[in-house]
């Protein structure tokens, strides 16, 4: 049973006070959007083996939605932040790349990692 | 040449000497299948049926052979017993985990008609070629027909270990949950997990140390040796005492560590009154454990050596029988057979000898035998043989005679001993469950042979940091200074992790007995052949012989888990305990693989059979769950309720009144609320306030319709869609002011759409300034229904509920009866109806004056099945009944409601896709038996030709049945392929009753088509 540190409230909340909410940063598309963007905004998620951003609820406590960041390998938790935000904080990204060089994860990846925008010299 | 001597006298009995956990001047009585039988207090069930010289204790599963006990603790395959009778029966204890108390009944299992004589051991004889791994699979595939009457019958009668409690009786005993925070918990109370506590609770630490057996020290005051200069016990007493002593320190027996969990979480399992009964209180506590570390102190456990004829009842551990001799005074046997590939077997050939046992001989098969050990025996007079292996053990319900052969041989026999028992040890494996269950990973130990935890990959808490540390035989080493020294090293590694300053405190100093190498025995002998190999059983619980394991291999079953699952190895209540190394090191020789590449199986809690009871703690019977009870549920109770679950809720169903049937009062119901008057309990409705200068803008979001410009004091019927475009939830909002409206939801709705409008608003619109919040129980709601509805309220006085100033589809503050109240003209009747909102503190007041008042205008109470019938009876739809999650508003005809205006609202984009806008979806029509019967609920209409599994094509199904009091005739609601096109015409409906129902599909408004009974 996981425990995660709620940004709001502070408390360390056990996985019994948490609702878990799939994956995090999804990009939502309304009307107007093309049957492909729609179809993988309701269908298509990340299943990675490492680096995962999640959403979890503090359903039994405080009731706020939060993220976290942490690696479904061996339940590390690198961090947990505030859900009203499009992208993961600066720092906790940076964290990543240090416990986890190379990792990458949809449009977010380490940035210090050699293959990372690099152009292909070729 | 054999040689073959008879003996008369073979018998397991007490000793007249030893047994240091029994107290010989007390005796209890005890039963084992009726017969009555005497042990000592500190006996387990096991120790005393040996006493008894009940060796054979029960049968195996699958070939039905008889079985003796072959381990001493947790780890034990053979020896299930139902324990109690009645209210407190429980199957499959371990006899050797059960502590013997006065009274105690136990019952062996898996034989008929006795334990002694049974007729299932034919399939030993008969099927013992056709039961071989995988025989479920092939058996029963063909002849189809064969499946129902001849194979289930078959499977059923021989499947599940012991017998169930019978299904009417409940648990007699309580169970309860105990939370508990520390730093280091250790897990197991042998010399190491005492060493350990030792060095971590010197460090501050806040400490729990916990200890399955009712008995400290673990194996070593059995297996000797010293430790700080005194006898192994004596330093457990005066280290428990330090412990003890230390305030930071809680010590526990009769608790076992269950499973370890994410993040430090960790089970213990603690049996407060199994060893005695008589003291009340609960009888398991489930310890809901945080710990920031874990020391896994469990020990090892002893393997057994694959020979033919190993299950004989007498075949037992090495380590086992000296513990039986040592700490119960108890032998299996006069005269032993010990077979060997490592030293610590000859401690048993000397600790037996030295009781007064007969040692026949040590075989040992290494080729150059043992070391200081072996050189004592021999100075002990016992015979040692070296390269020497079992190559059989005659069956039977004992040990009678033992065939020796050369372990690098085929098993030919050489010599025939009389013998009354075996000790075999095949060398040990770690206990590593609990380092693996969260992950811990495991490496091979070549000197050994067995799979120890391997310190670099530990199981990992939510600061990337180890959380369990294994300290002694669990880590690997097996002799006693080096278990002394690692327990201190994984106390002090666990108080660091815990954030403690590190104490490496000194160790205590052991010794023991320098010991000579083991080598690995996986086959004895070595090349034994098909014969030998058929009767050589790995798991002994599950029944799966080492044959088994080879055929899998040769048929392409080449993983450990896939081999696992065909054959079963390791399957069965004790887990594989003694049998998985033995299975994985056939499975690679088989496959000519080394076993590190083959690997484990995964380790899963509880590491030992935890009770239901436990697991449940508390949460029984009327606890089980929180009852929500409206303001008005007392009265309901004594007015007849029957009473109906509905989420946590408590509804009535109708209000019995004397003599009647729950039919006959719902049909009263329905038609006086149609003819008078009715009242019904609403306040279960969920109520949101939402809240905020942008409450209209997110509303609009959330309802398929417009609500932004709903006018203040004007009610809107609204749908709910999921963001897949299915229909989730409808109910009535009301506009309360410029920035505030009320929106009512489902009963079982209310918690879901208000985490449904949190999850939107903090994480898609947080932009969005708006409250919402859920008062749901603030208000008691009184649903006033029927034709008198208006006379009982004017009656009562107070607002003007006049069709002028209150029309339908608005809603009023005001005074009703001296009450304050808000009155909605809505109805989900088709009658005249208000529903009335009070404060919940008023609502039984308010419900008694609505009841006194309405008499003269024939008031009843209605129940949710009256509900159900008057919305039915006006097509009304009901979500769960006509939606189950794949139903979108279109569906039911409810297009009207998905508002043109709107750019977006939730569902809108999904009721673009393809199969949304399908024709051929199944749509919403009114169904009416031709004969007037009411259809069964949940029937498959069927249409022309059949699917590919050669099934009617389905068309169709009935969604809400009832019988209509009021049209005297069965009426129901469908979704029925391109149904509104179909009107008028009959189709069938096949009931699980084997006949069929025709129905015609008609509108779905049954009764007053164009709404005049409620606008007036």
């Amino acid at each position: 049973m996981l425990i995660l540190e709620c940004p709001y409230c502070g408390v360390h909340a056990e996985e019994t006070e948490l609702q878990a909410g799939g994956e995090a940063h999804l990009k939502r598309f309304g009307p107007g959007s093309s049957d492909e963007d729609f179809h993988d905004y309701l269908f298509m998620r990340e299943n990675p083996k490492g680096v995962h951003f999640e959403r979890w609820r503090h359903v039994n406590g405080c009731g706020k939605w939060f993220h976290a960041a942490r690696c479904t390998v061996t339940l590390e938790v690198f961090g947990t932040y505030t859900a009203q935000t499009g992208t993961p904080p600066q720092a906790l990204l940076d964290e990543i790349s240090t416990k986890r060089p190379g990792w990458t994860w949809r449009e977010f990846t380490d940035a210090s990692a050699p293959h990372a925008g690099a152009e292909d010299a070729s | 040449m054999l040689s073959v001597c008879e003996r008369s006298a073979d018998m397991s009995t007490r000793l007249a000497k030893q047994g240091r956990l029994i107290d010989r001047t007390k005796q209890i009585v005890f039963t084992f299948n009726g017969r009555s039988m005497l042990g000592y207090p500190g006996d387990t069930l096991a120790s005393a049926l040996l006493a008894n010289d009940q060796m054979l204790v029960g049968r195996s599963f699958k070939y039905h052979r008889p079985r003796g006990l072959v381990a001493s603790g947790s780890e034990e395959p053979n020896a299930l017993v139902g324990l109690g009778a009645g209210e407190r029966f429980e199957p499959n204890q371990r006899a050797t985990t059960t502590e013997l108390f006065e009274g105690l009944a136990a019952q062996s299992q898996n034989h008929w008609p006795s334990l002694e004589f049974d007729v299932g051991i034919l399939n030993s004889k008969l099927f013992s070629r056709v039961l071989t791994a995988g025989f479920y699979y092939k058996m029963f595939i063909h002849p189809k027909p064969f499946w129902k009457h001849v194979y289930e019958p078959f499977i059923r009668q021989s499947a599940g270990l012991g017998k169930a409690p019978d299904k009417e009786l409940k648990d007699a005993d309580t169970y309860e949950h105990f939370y508990f925070f520390a730093d280091v918990v250790i897990v197991g109370g042998g010399v190491a997990g005492l060493q350990a506590a030792k060095t971590a609770a010197a460090s501050g630490a806040k400490v729990l140390l916990m200890e399955q057996n009712a008995h400290w020290g673990g194996r070593a005051p059995v297996d000797g040796g010293t430790i700080d200069g005194m006898e192994a016990e004596a330093w457990v007493t005066k280290t428990l005492d330090e412990l003890r002593a230390m305030e930071n320190v809680t010590l526990r027996d009769r608790m076992m560590g269950a499973g370890v969990y994410d993040h430090g979480y960790l089970l213990g399992y603690e049996r407060l009154t199994d060893h005695d009964p008589s003291k009340g209180g609960p009888r398991h506590r489930l310890w809901r454990i945080r710990t920031k570390q874990i020391i896994t102190a469990c020990g090892a456990i002893e393997r057994p050596l694959s020979f033919a004829g190993n299950d004989v009842p007498g075949v037992m551990l090495a380590s086992a029988m000296r513990d039986y001799v040592v700490n119960w005074g108890v032998t299996p046997g006069k005269r032993v057979v010990v077979a060997t590939n490592n030293d610590d077997a000859y401690r048993t050939a000397l600790i037996l000898q030295k009781a007064g046992v007969e040692i026949a001989c040590i075989l040992d098969a290494r080729r150059l035998g043992g070391g200081a050990l072996a050189a004592e025996a021999r100075a002990a007079g016992i015979r040692v043989e070296d390269g020497r292996a079992i190559a059989k053990v005659a069956d039977g319900k004992r040990v009678t005679k033992v065939a020796i052969c050369l372990q690098d041989g085929d098993g030919q026999s050489i010599e025939e001993i009389a013998a009354d028992a075996v000790a075999m040890s095949g060398g040990w494996s770690p206990v590593v469950h609990l380092w693996s269950h969260c992950g811990g990973k495991l490496t091979w130990d070549d000197t050994q042979a067995h799979f120890r935890p391997d310190p670099t990959r530990a199981p990992i808490s939510h600061d990337g940091k180890a959380f369990v540390v294994t300290a002694g035989t669990s880590s690997g080493p097996l002799e006693l200074s080096a278990v002394l020294t690692d327990a201190a090293q994984a106390g002090a590694t666990a108080a660091q992790g815990a954030g403690f300053p590190a104490q490496t405190a000194d160790p205590a100093s052991a010794e023991t007995m320098p010991e000579t190498p083991m080598e690995p025995v996986w086959l004895m002998p070595a090349n034994a052949d098909i014969q030998h190999r058929m009767k050589s059983w790995l798991d002994y619980q599950n029944d799966v012989k080492v044959s088994d394991v080879q055929l899998a291999a040769r048929e392409g079953f080449e993983s450990v888990e896939h081999t696992k699952r065909y054959t079963t190895l390791g399957m069965a209540t004790d887990q594989g305990k003694l049998s998985n190394i033995n299975g994985l090191a056939i499975l690679a020789d088989t496959l000519g693989s080394e076993i590190p590449q083959v690997g484990t199986t995964t380790f899963r809690p509880p590491y030992h059979p935890i009770s239901m009871g436990a697991i449940g703690g508390e949460a029984r019977g009327d606890v089980f769950q929180p009852l929500r009870k409206t303001p008005m549920y007392d009265w309901h109770d004594t007015n007849g309720a029957d009473w109906e679950p509905v989420g946590h809720w408590r509804r009535p169903f109708t209000f019995l009144r004397d003599g009647e049937t729950v039919q006959e009062a719902v049909n009263r119901e329905v038609k006086n609320t149609r003819e008078n008057l009715g009242l019904l309990d609403a306040s279960t409705l969920g109520k949101l306030v939402v809240k905020g200068p942008d409450a209209g803008k997110f509303l609009d979001m959330m309802y398929t319709n417009m609500m932004s410009n709903l006018k203040i004091g004007k009610c809107r019927y609204g749908l709910m869609c999921s963001e897949n475009g299915f229909l989730m939830d409808d109910g009535v909002v009301a506009r309360v002011d410029d920035d505030t409206w009320l929106c009512h939801t489902t009963t079982g709705g209310a918690d879901r759409i208000h985490a449904h409008m949190e999850e939107w608003l903090q994480t898609e619109w947080w932009d969005m300034q708006v409250y919402v919040a859920n008062v749901t129980e603030q208000f008691a709601q009184i649903a006033v229904v029927g034709p008198n509805a208006r006379k009982v309220l004017e009656k009562l006085g107070g607002m003007d509920v006049s069709k002028e100033a209150l029309p339908f589809m608005e809603w009023r503050d005001g005074d009703i009866g001296g009450f304050k109240a808000r009155a909605y003209r809505i109805s989900f009747s088709g009658e005249l109806s208000y529903e009335i909102a009070v404060a919940a503190s008023e609502g039984q007041a308010f419900w008694d004056a609505l009841m006194e008042a309405g008499k003269e205008f024939g008031v009843m109470p209605y129940g949710t099945e009256g509900l159900h019938i008057l919305r039915a009876e006006k097509g009304f739809i009901m979500i769960g009944d006509e939606t189950d999650g794949t139903v979108i508003p279109q569906d039911l005809g409810l297009n009207w409601a998905l508002s043109k205006k709107k750019d977006d609202y939730l569902g809108k984009r999904a009721h673009l896709r393809s199969h949304m806008a399908d024709p051929d979806r199944w749509k919403l029509v009114g169904l009416e038996t031709v004969d007037g019967s009411v259809l069964p609920d949940g029937a498959y209409a069927v249409g022309n030709g059949v699917n590919g599994n050669g099934q009617k094509n389905t068309i169709g199904r009935v969604t809400s049945t009832y019988f209509s009091s009021n049209l005297n005739r069965g009426i129901a609601m469908g979704l029925v392929k391109q149904g509104p096109k179909r009107m008028g015409e009959v189709i069938s409906f096949p009931g699980t009753d084997g006949k069929i129902y025709e129905a015609k599909i008609v509108d779905p408004v049954f009764y007053d088509k164009d709404g005049e009974k409620q606008n007036v």
